[in-house]
């Protein structure tokens, strides 16, 4: 039915020689494959069809992204690039710099996207002063989930500075439970170490080491006290940990295993998919310090010929950041919205809270981009960090050595 | 014109698969030289900069470490399963009546993937889940394995996983090798009473010189060119501790949008592949001459 109307409109529009008005084409290039997210998508492909789109899917599943991003590679060097793609963080002004992206500033300024999104987060999605990719969601890095029941039955109150935490954790191992669950994974070595340094160097110190990459800072006694205390948190992590997936280190603090996991707010999900409530079953803070890692994901939109697409794209981001969208998505994905004007009612206790410390931490200036997932920096000197961060964490190598190492490996990266 | 088909018809036939290498053998090794050279980020950018990324590659420990990890693995691999694969072949060379069955269980592992191997070492070797975790089952409470999770050993739980993969095909090497020496010789020995094992070591094993450099060849390029093995056994952990040449490459092309770093690694290792191969493919060349 619809597709006839269509015809009959494109007939009718041809036979007047009129410039049609071109129908929203986009070829949407993502790696949400896997079950949460890929419903989150078709959220997105639903509401785009409705407003009579037509969408060409193409997702890349594989590597935490590295398979898109060859995918993207070819076509781009091919001169043939999708329409949108899931890019985040200076991966896009990356991009920009080849020289491949579109400008979607007409919407942006007619959506007004300048007043509803956080100042660090639009930062990311322009480029050299024009808006070249939409945001999603804002996932939080630097959480600490902890099994509500073990920390009753131990006395233990949720941590809000690291000699707490380590007081906790020493009477959780004593006790015979594992006071650490984590996975001996490169990215949750560098989750970890973000989250204790962003408590130790405080908002401005992790600003300093891992966006303007200050040498200063990185060589810091600061930073010899994070790797001290990423020592001690090898010391609470049971031996079984090599090469873990995060989602079982979750299970183990889900069914009393272990106390804490330090991860981003995609464990949200684990726990609620397991049927436990926030609050209740599981606990939910920030971890330890003042500040705010968000990891946001985004849509580029890139150089496509022809109307139909460059329609597509409009739609695309308007859509992207409209206020359904951006809550039926995260009510999926276990994020937030983005945009700080959505109604939260839907959302849990633990996304309310987010939600609260995106907006304070924004006013204040302590909402930091994450540099474990991509966010802070590009990819050779965040790989760069994180080698030495892993390395550090899985050997006995002192932190004043690691400190140099770290130097060294930054500036070898550049 | 019969005659001018019977001597062009061979080079029309090799021409397509000759050009096929010509550009995607020796094309893209030109290329990967002279990206190596550049700059390049995400994508390949051709203003030729010297030997920057050769410098960084030599300055990383990570890289470092690849080398180091590639020497240990290499060497180990190699003599390990040559020495076992020669002996399950002496052993199986003895007329025993079960050979066909015990020569296809050794054959077997080959026949799977690297990953499948290594997935399946990585649960036996786990601590909590494989041997270490069995044997204290039975009642040794102070059995330790747990190599794959130590960072200083992990490289030879990887060299344990290739060996158990590759022994069984050296092993049909070599019992093709002992089968093929001139049983006349052998019984000229037997009958003037020299021993078994000297018969072995004297005659046969001399006379396989070839078979133990066919062995070694295939070894030693699976050794470098190993990848999907430590990626399925160990992900390059704990830390980056099992990394070689290889999956330091791929992490630079594809996850660290690093091109440059990617190529010249790449180069370091075509290079070791030439310090071997080009020494063999001399004494080949000569021998054909004389």
């Amino acid at each position: 039915m619809k597709t006839s109307v269509f015809a009959a409109v494109s007939a009718i529009a041809l036979t007047c020689a009129m410039p049609a008005v071109a129908e929203p084409q986009a070829e949407v290039l993502h790696w949400w494959t896997s079950g949460g997210e890929a419903k989150s998508v078709a959220v997105l492909q639903q509401e785009f069809a409705d407003n009579g789109g037509t969408w060409t899917d193409m997702p890349v599943a594989g590597g935490g992204g590295d398979a898109a991003m060859t995918a993207l590679r070819a076509r781009v060097l091919s001169g043939n690039a999708p329409t949108a793609v899931q890019l985040k963080g200076p991966a896009i002004q990356e991009w920009y710099e080849e020289g491949v992206l579109a400008d979607i500033s007409s919407v942006a300024e007619a959506e007004g996207w300048a007043d509803v999104l956080p100042a660090s987060i639009a930062g990311h999605m322009m480029c050299e002063g024009t808006w070249c990719a939409a945001p999603v969601n804002v996932h939080r890095v630097d959480w600490i989930w902890a099994n509500a029941d073990v920390l009753e039955a131990n006395g233990i109150a949720m941590p809000t500075t690291w000699d707490e935490f380590n007081a906790a954790a020493d009477k959780l191992a004593a006790a015979g439970i594992t006071p650490l669950a984590h996975g001996g994974q490169a990215w949750q070595d560098a989750t970890v170490f973000e989250a204790v340094a962003l408590g130790i160097l405080g908002a401005d110190g992790f600003k300093k080491a891992f966006v303007d990459l200050d040498m200063d800072t990185l060589k810091s006694d600061g930073m010899v006290a994070v790797f001290d205390q990423m020592r001690k948190m090898r010391g609470y992590v049971d031996d079984n940990f090599s090469g873990r997936d995060w989602n079982l280190a979750t299970a183990m603090v889900m069914n009393g295993e272990a106390a804490f996991q330090i991860m981003g707010d995609w464990a949200k999900g684990e726990f609620l998919a397991a049927g436990k409530a926030p609050g209740e079953d599981f606990l939910c803070a920030s971890v330890p310090g003042d500040g705010f890692l968000y990891n946001v994901d985004s849509f580029a939109m890139f150089n496509v010929d022809g109307d139909d697409k460059k329609a597509g794209q409009d739609l695309l981001s308007k859509l992207i950041v409209g206020q359904n969208f951006q809550k039926v998505f995260n009510l999926n994905k276990g994020s937030i919205p983005a945009r700080v004007d959505v109604a939260l009612d839907d959302f849990d206790s633990c996304a309310h809270l987010s939600a609260k410390d995106m907006n304070e931490s924004s006013d204040n200036g302590s909402l930091l981009p994450s540099y474990a997932h991509g966010m802070a920096l590009r990819g050779a000197q965040s790989g760069a960090i994180t080698d030495v961060v892993t390395a550090h964490f899985n050997s006995d190598m002192s932190s004043a050595d690691a400190v140099n190492m770290l130097a060294d490996a930054v500036a070898n990266s550049m | 014109m019969t005659e001018w088909l019977e001597r062009h018809i061979p080079k029309m036939v090799l021409a397509p698969s000759f050009i096929a290498i010509l550009v995607f053998v020796y094309g893209f090794i030109a290329w990967t030289a002279w990206v190596s050279l550049t700059r390049s980020r995400l994508l390949p950018k051709y203003e030729v900069e010297g030997l920057i990324q050769y410098e960084r590659l030599f300055a990383s420990p990570r890289f470092d470490t690849a080398m180091m990890n590639l020497f240990i693995f290499g060497t180990l691999f190699i003599i390990i399963s040559m020495v076992l694969g020669l002996l399950i072949a002496i052993l199986l060379d003895q007329k025993i009546r079960t050979e066909g069955v015990l020569r296809t269980i050794y054959l077997y592992p080959m026949a799977l993937s690297m990953i499948v191997t290594g997935t399946a070492w990585k649960w036996i070797m786990n601590p909590g889940l494989g041997i270490e975790k069995m044997v204290r089952d039975w009642g040794f409470e102070n059995f330790s394995f747990d190599w794959v999770i130590d960072p200083d050993m992990a490289i030879y739980a990887v060299v344990i996983a290739g060996v158990w993969q590759a022994s069984g095909f050296v092993m049909a090497l070599f019992l093709a090798g002992l089968r093929s020496v001139d049983g006349e010789i052998i019984k000229a020995a037997q009958v003037d009473g020299i021993p078994n094992w000297r018969i072995y070591s004297a005659i046969i094993i001399p006379s396989m010189a070839p078979i133990f450099l066919s062995a070694f060849i295939v070894l030693a390029h699976l050794a470098i060119k190993s990848f999907d093995l430590v990626i399925a056994l160990t992900g390059g952990g704990p830390g980056y501790a099992t990394d070689l040449p290889a999956t330091y490459m791929y992490a630079m092309a594809f996850s660290r949008g690093d091109i440059g770093q990617a190529a010249s690694s790449a180069m370091v290792m075509m290079a070791v592949v030439f310090a071997i191969i080009v020494p063999y493919l001399y004494s080949e060349l000569r021998t054909k001459h004389d």
